[in-house]
């Protein structure tokens, strides 16, 4: 195709594309997401292919793969157009059904909908979806309907147009005072004001200038870059594109952790698409910006999404941060200016731009504006990607969005702000979420990641469970982290068997302190707070195991045992047979028992009952 | 190992330190594993010093500088993985297999990592079983799943 | 090319010093003393011991801690060499290197200094502690390139690539010499005008493959 090479050529061009689009006869999307492709939407897409194919002339239904919308449990995910139906689970035997009667006799197929888990009703619309549709979906909302490896689908709604006019009617000066009007905040986890740090990054002196985006997402629970960067990779090109105008850089870096392939591959496409399209490289737009964009992979490393770690990286070192005496919008990439952003930043930055920075600091509170997204994961009904405004409380999400406890068990905490967050107890739900709320609260917003943990989840077990996590990501240079992360694992360690006394707990905190004073970067500097936030609420918890050997919520492994409740069983047999140990005796129809000489615990028997008697405690 | 391939792969990405990390992705693909005759090759073809290669290879962690097992298993101890029971199906695996994570099994069948998170953290616990992302995992699955592969590589001997 | 002065106060003294110079050693001049492990004068600072960390800042909860050897001053900065909140650090990063390190001498000294009486954790017994000076005494000094760090987190070592010494290394033995760990305690006189020769390098180094610290051998040649 050729290359665009003004505004005008823009428009025309999408003009073009959504003349030529020819949607009236329907179009199928299916989700293409890693969570579906792992629940096999890739054999669903390949059934509609062939079923489609089987139709008549003159019935061109569009098939497209668009991006991940975030309600991953319920894949593989179909949205049919105009007949506005979403189904969910879909298998690829389910297909020709759907064609013959959804598609040809505008039928509806109940058992492929989406049930409401409050009141049983059938959900037909994506938009009515409970779990949608409380949400605001700005960002997230396009990834429905855009297949991420076509650029045309971009631009067919609007895409690059906000790039268009700021490029032709806005001096880089004016773009830098947008954003900060508009008073958006890193979206990586600290919340630094962007628009500052654009600022901070155009007056620093050096030349190249690098932009950089950072979609190492280590923060386990959190997928929310992945599903930006997989479903609409030219939203974060465009943000960059903006970006690189207001600072005055020349080249960018999308870095992408290696366990995001699909992302990786997805971003690669839109970069060479947008090259051809003239939309990087050399006179983009016919304005004499100067920018393209190179690829960077991970390696498995946590501690490369700190920004000195992830410039050592790129620069094809290993993941070791160094001081920020000078920060990296001085001295970054190659000792050059370089401002780092999340993709979340990226993503609402043409948003801003094309629609104003006064309608985007009406969304959020007076502290946090626009919009959030998290993923809702762990002990809760509904688990996905939420796109919230800012300043929506946490018994909303939790409750109203995520639909509340599963199992019927209650709700203790909900994590956020991944490893270097903390807990936050039920009884503090009313809280807004934004960035001062969460920190007052002893965690912290973070990129987003909330994981919901009812009364079967140990708070000493959570966190070990994280100290364990940053020992082995801590890149190792400095002794506070390295050796004190250790120290802190082998305690909680000795505390989830039961072993400490009265010094226990007084060590392990003055242990968190020192390392939090004392680390070198943001991984050791947060590194105690899940500790901290589970000691500060939930110390009675810690203090069971310790003094009567107890794990109250029948986590531990070397604390519970494994019963079966002689009411509840039935003896059906069961267990019986899948127990690896041959620990269960019982006669049929009658009650079982477990040995716990024998038993070792491995869960097997409380997986396959069929009426919960199996107890853990 | 031919000399050959790690050139291709260094061109492939122009020479460039900043796909140092992808070259040695590409390579493990190839070899699986990382030999110390490719990584020579890289630092020279990257004007590299092979102490800094060799720091790069050791700590990242998807790169192992030992042959990896025929049979690659993955386990997601993401956070939400692990409140939905992720360690139990870690310490089954470590039963049936015998080995730990980042361990191969002296018959070079299996290779055990952990991972720390996905990114598919709604379907979890998750376990990626030779690049298949198999979700919903329980302990009954993988006892099942693993017992099946072992059958098969022995060929039917009990 | 004349160089700014920079006014700062450390320990509540008002002192001056060249822009570009760090804290420790801007403080070395007044005689403000401020311990060390992993800097040595002459290679790059590399703030990986965290021991000499100073507080800085002016108070109302905002003040933190930095490494001196690599925090240059500024103007107005306000320094605290032993503040509260820096001793406590300082005992603890004692503590835990004693309780990895105890037979590496520079581990003994520091937990004297700072009156370390009890160890509260599991005890360890490390040679290396991983303060890196064998490496930038390698890379900045005799441009041998030979000894890096492998491994990250817990699991990190000193070593040569693939534990065979490189051609690059010309057994200068810089490392041995910078090494804090290789001063051992002398047991004094065994035979009478001998010394019990425990001075002599030690065994168990991880970074060379001999297990001996740029070794001369035959069965190491080059």
């Amino acid at each position: 195709m050729n290359k665009i090479q003004s505004a005008s050529d823009l428009y025309q061009w999408r003009e073009q594309i959504r003349s030529r689009q020819n949607l009236e006869d329907g179009v199928v999307y299916v989700c293409g997401g890693t969570g579906c492709q792992a629940l096999g939407c890739q054999k669903v897409k390949e059934a509609f292919e062939k079923e489609l194919a089987k139709l008549k002339r003159g019935r061109k239904i569009v098939l497209k793969s668009t991006g991940c919308p975030g309600l991953c449990e319920k894949g593989p995910l179909v949205t049919l157009h105009p007949q506005d139906l979403f189904y969910q689970k879909v298998k690829p035997e389910d297909v020709p059904r759907i064609v013959a009667e959804t598609i040809l006799q505008g039928k509806v197929i109940e058992d492929l909908l989406l049930e409401d888990p409050a009141d049983r009703r059938k959900i037909l619309s994506s938009r009515e979806v409970p779990f949608y549709r409380p949400q605001m979906r700005l960002l997230l909302g396009n990834n429905e309907f855009i297949d991420p490896t076509r650029i045309g689908d971009y631009v067919a709604m609007g895409g690059y147009q906000a790039l268009a006019e700021t490029l032709l009617r806005m001096k880089p000066e004016e773009v830098i005072s947008e954003i900060k009007a508009s008073g958006l905040r890193g979206r990586g986890g600290a919340g630094y004001p962007t628009g500052q740090k654009w600022e901070n990054c155009r007056r620093a002196a050096g030349e190249p200038k690098y932009i950089v985006c950072n979609c190492d997402e280590g923060d386990p629970g959190a997928f929310m870059d992945r599903s930006l960067l997989e479903g609409n990779p030219h939203s974060i090109l465009e943000g960059m594109l903006i970006g690189a105008y207001a600072i005055g850089a020349s080249r960018g870096f999308i870095y992408v952790r290696h366990e995001y392939p699909l992302a990786l591959q997805h971003a690669e496409i839109a970069i060479s698409q947008a090259r051809e399209a003239g939309l990087l490289g050399k006179n983009i737009l016919g304005t004499g910006l100067e920018f393209d964009v190179e690829t960077a992979q991970g390696g498995g490393a946590f501690v490369c999404g700190e920004s000195t770690a992830l410039i050592a990286s790129i620069e094809g070192r290993t993941g070791e941060p160094w001081s920020k005496q000078i920060h990296t919008v001085a001295q970054g990439l190659w000792g050059k200016p370089t401002n780092i952003n999340n993709v979340e930043t990226w993503a609402n930055v043409p948003l801003i731009l094309q629609k104003g920075s006064q309608w985007f600091s009406t969304l959020g509170t007076d502290g946090s504006k626009g919009t959030k997204i998290f993923s809702l994961v762990g002990k809760v009904k509904n688990t996905g990607l939420v796109e919230v405004p800012m300043g929506t409380t946490l018994r909303e999400i939790i409750y109203d969005i995520g639909g509340g406890p599963q199992d019927g068990k209650r709700i203790k905490a909900v994590q956020t702000g991944g490893p270097s967050g903390g807990c936050i107890p039920a009884s503090l739900f009313h809280l807004p979420v934004d960035y001062e709320s969460l920190s007052q609260a002893g965690s912290m917003m973070g990129s987003g990641g909330m994981i919901v943990m009812d009364e079967g989840t140990c708070m000493v077990d959570v966190a070990k469970y994280f100290v364990h996590f940053l020992e082995e990501e801590s890149c190792g240079k400095c002794l506070p982290c390295r050796e004190g992360l250790r120290r802190m694992g082998q305690i909680l360690d000795g505390i989830s068997e039961g072993k400490g006394d009265s010094e226990t707990l007084p060590l392990l905190e003055e242990l968190a302190a020192v390392v939090a004073d004392a680390s070198l970067c943001g991984l050791g500097k947060t590194a105690p707070n899940p500790v901290l936030s589970a000691l500060r609420y939930f110390r009675e918890e810690f203090e069971e195991h310790l003094v009567h050997q107890r794990c109250p919520a029948g986590v531990c492994h070397s604390l519970v045992r494994y019963s079966i409740s002689p009411e509840a069983c039935t003896g059906c047999g069961a267990c019986q047979k899948i127990c690896p140990a041959g620990a269960i005796k019982g006669e049929k129809e009658e009650p079982h028992h477990i040995e716990a000489e024998l038993c070792t615990k491995c869960g097997s028997c409380m997986e396959v009952c069929p009426t919960r008697a199996v107890l853990v405690c | 190992m031919d000399i050959r391939t790690v050139d291709g792969i260094v061109e492939k990405y122009q020479g460039k330190r900043t796909a140092l990390i992808s070259m040695l992705h590409d390579i493990q693909n190839q070899y699986h594993h990382l030999p110390e005759k490719a990584l020579r090759r890289v630092a020279l073809r990257l004007k590299m010093d092979f102490t800094d290669i060799y720091g790069v290879a050791t700590f990242y962690k998807s790169f192992s500088l030992t042959p990896k097992g025929k049979h690659s298993l993955t386990l997601c101890l993401g956070t939400a993985c692990h409140v939905r029971g992720g360690p139990k199906i870690l310490r089954e695996v470590k039963k049936l297999t015998g080995i730990g994570p980042g361990q191969t099994t002296p018959d070079r069948q299996f290779s055990l990592e952990v991972v720390n998170c996905l990114g598919v953290c709604a379907i979890g616990p998750v376990v990626v079983m030779d690049g298949k992302i198999h979700g919903e995992m329980t302990v009954g699955k993988v006892r099942r799943m693993i017992g099946k592969l072992k059958a098969k590589e022995s060929g039917g001997r009990a | 090319m004349k160089r700014k002065t920079i006014n700062l106060t450390v320990d509540d003294k008002p002192i001056e010093a060249e822009e570009g110079t760090t804290i420790l050693l801007a403080a070395r001049q007044y005689g403000i003393h401020i311990p060390t492990i992993c800097y040595l004068e002459g290679l790059s600072p590399y703030g990986g011991c965290r021991i000499c960390v100073v507080e800085i800042g002016g108070g109302n909860g905002k003040n933190s801690l930095d490494t001196s050897c690599t925090r240059q001053v500024q103007e107005g900065m306000i320094v605290q060499t032993q503040s509260p909140r820096v001793v406590r650090a300082r005992k603890m990063i004692a503590e835990l290197l004693v309780a990895s390190a105890p037979n590496v001498k520079v581990a003994q000294d520091i937990a004297a200094r700072m009156g370390l009486m009890k160890v509260r954790f599991p005890m360890d017994d490390n040679r290396c502690i991983l303060c890196g000076l064998c490496i930038r005494m390698c890379y900045e000094q005799m441009d041998g390139k030979a000894l890096g760090f492998a491994g990250r987190g817990t699991g990190r070592w000193v070593t040569m690539p693939f534990q065979k010494r490189p051609e690059s290394c010309r057994l200068c033995r810089g490392c041995e010499y910078v090494c804090p760990g290789t001063i051992v305690p002398c047991q004094g006189i065994k035979v009478p005008g001998e010394l019990c020769g425990r001075c002599r390098p030690v065994e168990e180094y991880r970074c060379c493959p001999n297990s001996t610290f740029g070794c001369f051998c035959e069965e190491n040649p080059l």
